[in-house]
């Protein structure tokens, strides 16, 4: 008897002015997963894009059909937490993908995340651009020296059992993700961390595939001060109360 | 036997911090913050460096013990800033540059574009 596949994938795609990235990330779903004869679903979660996204999603549920494409949008931005859960409410796979939908983050680590879970059945499989032959492209200098920087504060102050914690390219089992998302507070960069921190305190256990991460949108949008400071506040936080 | 229950569940010789877990973090009954671990194991090390290299003149440890021990959170200190700046350098040193992802990618999207224009997205 052969052996049956991990069931169905529900993709969580949470969207805010992503017109051109849309098709391109639903196309390369799409493909991986059929290539790969693994079921799925792309739950799109606009949050009221001013520059037609919702239109663009349209037009894909059109082409790929309505079971494989959700459109679950939302009113006005209301951040990434809520729009996980607000997506998850739809969601009928047994395992759930969180990504980025500006094609940071490649579909065809998807697979490899599954055979990884089978392999150790963890709850959550972490993509991680730190350990393996996980990279960056687009990063300068600086860049990487913040990003390695702030992963070692988060590793000595937390020691969190993953090498990538602000990563947001991760398949979670969905009673996991569910028990999850009801105690996490945080924003953010932070609210990654805090999702493998509290995994780690509920006793789930955390499985690791090396992914590369393609950053087009770094020369536009450089890591300010600001996002500095609050992701300090944020780790403190974690730190002072798990 | 109830009393002595108790006292031999948690494995450790603190009774006043009988949930004390630094090898079982994972532990749902953990409860000990990162912080609270880090100011219990400070006060442990200060209270013992403390208790040796500031004794009075009739519990004190040979002379060539004392001299290192005095300075030894500040060489601690120290330590740990090189061994930061080594493992923080060493990393950015071999932080993985995705060349090929990122031509795969600009591949894949022209291949995307042209299917997508073919199934009939019009943007």
């Amino acid at each position: 008897m052969a052996a049956r596949g991990p069931g169905r994938v529900s993709v969580l795609l949470p969207t805010y002015n992503e017109r051109d990235n849309l098709p391109l990330v639903v196309w390369l779903l799409a493909r991986t997963f059929s290539d790969s004869g693994i079921d799925f679903e792309i739950i799109i979660i606009d949050d009221g894009s001013p520059d037609g996204t919702q239109e663009v999603a349209q037009q894909l549920e059109k082409i790929y059909g309505s079971d494989k494409i959700l459109l679950r949008p939302r009113a006005r931005k209301l951040g990434l937490g809520t729009a996980y859960i607000h997506g998850m409410k739809y969601a009928t796979g047994n395992f759930i993908v969180i990504m980025d939908a500006d094609l940071s983050h490649h579909p065809k680590f998807i697979p490899e995340f599954i055979r990884k879970q089978k392999e150790g059945n963890f709850d959550i499989v972490s993509g991680t651009r730190y350990k393996g032959n996980g990279g960056v492209y687009g990063w300068d200098l600086k860049r990487k020296l913040i990003s390695r920087g702030a992963n070692f504060l988060t590793q000595v102050l937390l020691r969190p059992g993953a090498s990538d914690l602000t990563g947001s390219f991760r398949l979670y089992r969905k009673e996991v993700l569910e028990k999850l998302m009801e105690k996490c507070v945080s924003k953010g960069y932070v609210f990654q961390m805090e999702m493998i921190v509290r995994a780690r305190q509920l006793g789930f256990t955390v499985g690791e595939v090396p992914i590369s991460f393609v950053d087009r949108v770094y020369g536009e949008s450089k890591l300010g001060g600001n996002e500095i400071v609050s992701f300090l506040k944020g780790l403190l936080t974690l730190f002072a109360t798990t | 036997p109830v009393p002595l229950m108790g006292l031999a569940l948690p494995v450790s010789p603190f009774p006043v911090f009988p949930s004390l877990s630094f090898s079982l973090p994972l532990s749902p009954q953990a409860a000990m913050t990162k912080l609270a671990q880090w100011l219990c194991g400070l006060a442990l090390l200060g209270s013992a460096w403390a208790a040796l290299a500031l004794a009075p003149p009739g519990l004190q440890p040979p002379a060539p013990l004392r001299q290192a021990l005095l300075p030894l959170p500040v060489y601690l200190l120290v330590a740990f800033g090189c061994y930061s700046l080594a493992t923080v350098g060493y990393r950015l040193a071999t932080f993985n540059d995705c060349e090929e992802a990122a031509a795969e990618l600009q591949e894949q999207i022209r291949a995307a574009k042209a299917d997508l224009r073919r199934r009939g997205l019009r943007l």
